[in-house]
């Protein structure tokens, strides 16, 4: 288990804390939460052949907030005095149809996380500058060893070290030490006129070594390298409605997109989500279970616990084609009745808590890939995608291929440029009708972007082929 | 370079902190001071707070309340030709003291890079124009509550098909920006933003169907707001006219970028021409300077200097003057956007564009950037059309910067015989941006500034709208 974090790391002491939730929770306000983040990320990067840039920042704060009804009062300073957190109570506490008045709330009592997903030392997560330009350095020898038509190679790497503090007025002081950390790579290929872009990246909460096991970092570099000089070869891509398979990992993104941001309970407490009436019916086909799954051990969607203290768990969102479950944070647990799913997620202690996912992934099926890319006699095999994008109320959805091939007669054959895929939320996994045995998870490369705030989540997908969808390329 | 959770409760021992232009200026000029004791060569440092609300009302009732101080400062020294940045939130002395010895070591762990450095001396702006981007409006939250819920009020009062919404929102932001550098540059300027947004939904009676969609303003000045009412009433026309949206066929049209649409592909084009693209080789009009990329309908600026602008600032990222530049003369490429850094790699000097967030070293951002206006109205335009696309929105990250490759997702209007026939949804459009911007044959004379980059209507003669 994580050590504990005391308050005292903040310089506040916990008779503060409780002082501070007493001033915010007045009569009408139902829950009141402080959030304290102290956060330190570096980034060293590389372009041209050399680590030019490293950068390190260090923020701290104190989010407060007041919930009474669907109302939420918010505050947060970047200042930790007590007359800095009476400030904050008080706005927070506006909200309050009598926003004066005094309570007082339980004793916090500190409770440790129930378990440790991602046990990492600070000095194995957070290693010197120089190792990890030695790592920049060898990424960029072996892309270009990939290939001479490899002209550039942009990496970075980047770290996150959070620990976060969370004392509630229903009695909670809970912390966690959330490691992070992301290595990217893009190649540009150059071939006379012709040019493109490949890249290719992974983390998690892991620590550095992570990235040096069996040269993980060397596979990504020739990862990237191949993307663009695959590219280098890629026809346009065609448009118009017809059957897709996606392979396992990353293109999970399609469930993230579809159905995911859909199955948030803010959106469908405020009936503003194209499956807001749809709990217990049909929204895909038989073979399709879908589950959040914030548990997974070292994964860049995981949480020990989400950014209300709630433990994070696995939701079943759809369970052989039955839409069964949103995810949700306290204040729309509250509002609907229905079970907390420690989905309460904020990007610091700037931003409100939101429901959101950690990772979503559908689970294996039955189906052997290689059947699935046969049973198709024309149509499109998409690998890799760039970002995905959905308009929650109508339910469309699209998602951009980075790398994709035209099947023909069942068979892989050329590289087709990238084209986005559109379709509509509560249709397309309906469409669903092979699910492969591969499910793999994503390499750890998702941000997830909500109402202005970013928050690292994951993604799976086993191969699976959707009989018909939207690609919106340029050939007939 | 590993700090452990000790270290940091030291860092939370305050001092009084500054809180005017002097005192940022007398701390950056401590820190320089220090940054140089440290073994740097050369420095500079941006000091930035601000003061934040937000209200999000939503049917009707306050939804959400949001109320905010911030301050920031960065560094960045250059130790010979190494260089690092790193930024706290944290003023204390011992904090900064820590962030420079931390910063010299890091700048001592990377590789030499031959033109990295401050601007030449000789550069640095002179003067500092009042660009009136501040306005020291305070208003109480009930007004600002009242805002939010006027322009949501005014979204329902529109039509009985509105049925929900997303809220409203009011924001107000002031803030000031300190840049010092160790050539003996300080400037500093204030400014402040309004703005609305109001999200309604409209639901079709029939089938019970959902759209939504949203309009905004944003102001430097709080009184040049256009009413809350006018806002909503948009919002809600906007909404309404997507209900019954469907697919259409597969085909190849002319397409009618709407302004937000249009503002979207002058955004593409402001990313092709800015520096770190190009000397990365990651852009599609690399090589282009002098070249006609455009069809000669086309100029663009980039004014740094607008008075009142959203992107006007007396100075930029590196403490050089703004200026206006000319990006695109009647479709030939005239100029990129550079900072010294970008500039330098491509064997030119910076335009002025060197953009900053406080933690980071400078990249390259526009202005006010922005398509000179042509000779027909919006509906003159859909009136030219037979048939094809009216675009008013544009989802997803289909957008390869490296080739031009295009393809997102859209919704708008079908034309036909020169009238909006009906709303479409659930299709994209395809091209490359590099033939889209040669296409592009007529353009509207309604320009307005939303925001940093706009742009009036434009038609691109044909794209491939890709749907059933």
């Amino acid at each position: 288990m994580p050590e504990p974090v005391q308050l005292t790391t903040f310089g506040v002491t916990e008779i503060e804390a409780q002082q501070a939730l007493d001033r915010v929770k007045v009569r009408d306000v139902e829950y009141a939460d402080l959030y304290f983040e102290s956060r330190t990320s570096e980034s060293v990067s590389m372009e041209e052949g050399i680590v030019k840039r490293a950068a390190k920042s260090v923020s701290q704060g104190v989010g407060v907030r007041a919930t009474a009804g669907e109302k939420t009062g918010f505050a947060y300073s970047d200042e930790l005095t007590k007359r800095d957190l009476e400030v904050a109570a008080d706005t927070a506490r506006y909200i309050a149809n009598s926003p004066k008045g005094h309570s007082t709330v339980p004793v916090p009592t500190q409770r440790r996380p129930t378990r440790d997903l991602y046990p990492i030392e600070r000095a194995k997560a957070e290693v010197a500058t120089p190792e990890r330009v030695a790592l920049l350095n060898e990424i960029d020898a072996e892309a270009r060893r990939y290939d001479p038509r490899i002209k550039n190679v942009m990496a970075s790497f980047n770290t996150e070290y959070k620990v976060v503090v969370v004392a509630t007025s229903d009695g909670t002081l809970v912390s966690d030490i959330q490691p992070l950390s992301r290595l990217q790579i893009t190649c540009i290929a150059e071939d006379r006129e012709n040019r493109q872009v490949g890249s290719f990246g992974g983390g998690g909460r892991v620590a550095f070594a992570y990235y040096r096991e069996d040269n993980r970092h060397l596979s990504y570099a020739r990862e990237a390298a191949r993307e663009a000089i695959l590219n280098l070869s890629a026809v346009d891509a065609p448009a118009g409605v017809m059957p897709v398979v996606l392979a396992g990992g990353w293109p999970g993104i399609l469930l993230h997109e579809a159905i995911g941001h859909g199955l948030e309970a803010d959106f469908n407490r405020k009936k503003t989500s194209a499956f807001s009436s749809l709990i217990g019916k049909r929204v895909a086909s038989d073979v399709c279970t879908i589950v959040d799954d914030g548990t997974l051990p070292f994964r860049r969607g995981s949480l020990n616990m989400d950014d209300e203290g709630t433990p994070t768990g696995c939701t079943t969102l759809i369970e052989k084609g039955i839409l069964r479950g949103y995810i949700t944070d306290k204040l729309n647990a509250r509002l609907m009745g229905i079970p907390l799913t420690g989905n309460g997620r904020r990007e610091n202690y700037q931003s409100v808590v939101l429901p959101r996912m950690t990772n979503t992934f559908m689970l294996a099926g039955e189906s052997d890939p290689q059947d699935i890319i046969r049973s198709v006699k024309k149509g499109l095999y998409a690998v890799s995608f760039g970002g995905g994008q959905v308009d929650i109320t109508n339910g469309k959805f699209v998602f951009s291929a980075s790398e994709a091939y035209l099947i023909e007669d069942g068979q892989i054959t050329k590289p087709v440029k990238g084209a986005t895929l559109i379709g509509n939320g509560p249709e397309i996994l309906t469409k669903v009708s092979m699910v492969g045995h591969d499910l793999k998870l994503d390499n750890g490369i998702g941000t997830c972007g909500k109402d202005g705030q970013s928050v690292p989540v994951g993604v799976g997908l086993p191969t699976i082929k959707v009989d018909e969808i939207t690609v919106g390329g340029t050939q007939r | 370079m590993t700090n452990d959770l000790r270290e940091e409760t030291v860092m939370l021992k305050k001092t009084t902190m500054p809180t005017n232009a002097n005192g940022y200026a007398q701390l950056a000029a401590d820190v320089l001071a220090q940054a140089k004791a440290c073994g740097a060569t050369e420095a500079d440092i941006v000091v930035a707070d601000g003061e934040t609300f937000s209200v999000q009302v939503r049917v009707g009732a306050v939804d959400r309340l949001t109320k905010a101080r911030e301050k920031r400062l960065g560094l960045r020294v250059f130790i010979g030709k190494r260089s690092a940045t790193t930024s706290t939130s944290d003023f204390s002395k011992a904090s900064l003291d820590r962030l420079v010895a931390d910063t010299c070591t890091l700048a001592g762990a990377v590789v030499e890079d031959d033109v990295s450095g401050l601007p030449d001396a000789g550069q640095m702006a002179t003067e500092q124009p009042d660009l009136d981007l501040y306005d020291d409006t305070v208003l109480d939250t009930d007004t600002q509550i009242d805002w939010a819920k006027r322009g949501e009020a005014a979204a329902f009062a529109t039509d009985p098909r509105v049925t929900n919404s997303e809220g409203a929102e009011f924001d107000s932001s002031s803030g000031r920006v300190v840049l010092a550098n160790s050539h003996g540059f300080v400037g500093s300027y204030r400014s402040s933003n309004f703005s609305l947004s109001v999200s309604p939904i409209a639901t079709e009676s029939a089938t019970g169907g959902m759209q939504r969609d949203a309009w905004y303003q944003v102001q430097r000045k709080f009184a040049r707001l256009a009413s809350a009412e006018s806002i909503g009433q948009e919002a809600a026309r906007r909404a309404i006219r997507r209900l019954g949206a469907r697919k259409v066929a597969t085909k190849r049209v002319p397409v009618v970028f709407d302004q937000e649409t249009a503002g979207s592909l002058l955004a593409n084009l402001c990313s092709a021409v800015s520096g770190y693209g190009l000397y990365k080789r990651a852009s599609f009009l690399l090589d282009q300077l002098g070249q006609t990329i455009a069809s000669d309908l086309i100029t663009v600026y980039d004014d740094g200097r607008m008075v009142g602008g959203l992107g006007s600032r007396p100075f930029d990222g590196e403490g050089l003057t703004t200026r206006k530049n000319t990006i695109v003369e009647r479709g030939v490429l005239k100029s990129y956007l550079l900072d010294t850094y970008s500039g330098k790699k491509l064997g030119l000097p910076s335009t002025g564009n060197a953009s900053r967030s406080v933690g980071e070293s400078p990249s390259v951002g526009p202005t006010n950037f922005y398509l000179v206006p042509g000779e027909k109205s919006q509906q003159e335009i859909i009136g030219s059309v037979k048939e094809g696309l009216f675009v008013t929105e544009l989802i997803g990250f289909g957008i390869n910067m490296v080739t031009g490759d295009y393809s997102r997702g859209a919704c708008g209007f079908w034309i036909e015989n020169g009238e909006l026939a009906y709303p479409v949804e659930e299709i994209t459009i395809a091209g490359n941006l590099k033939q889209m911007l040669k296409d592009i044959e007529v353009i509207g004379t309604d320009l307005v500034f939303r925001g940093r980059i706009a742009s009036p209507t434009v038609k691109i003669s044909e794209m491939m709208v890709a749907g059933n």
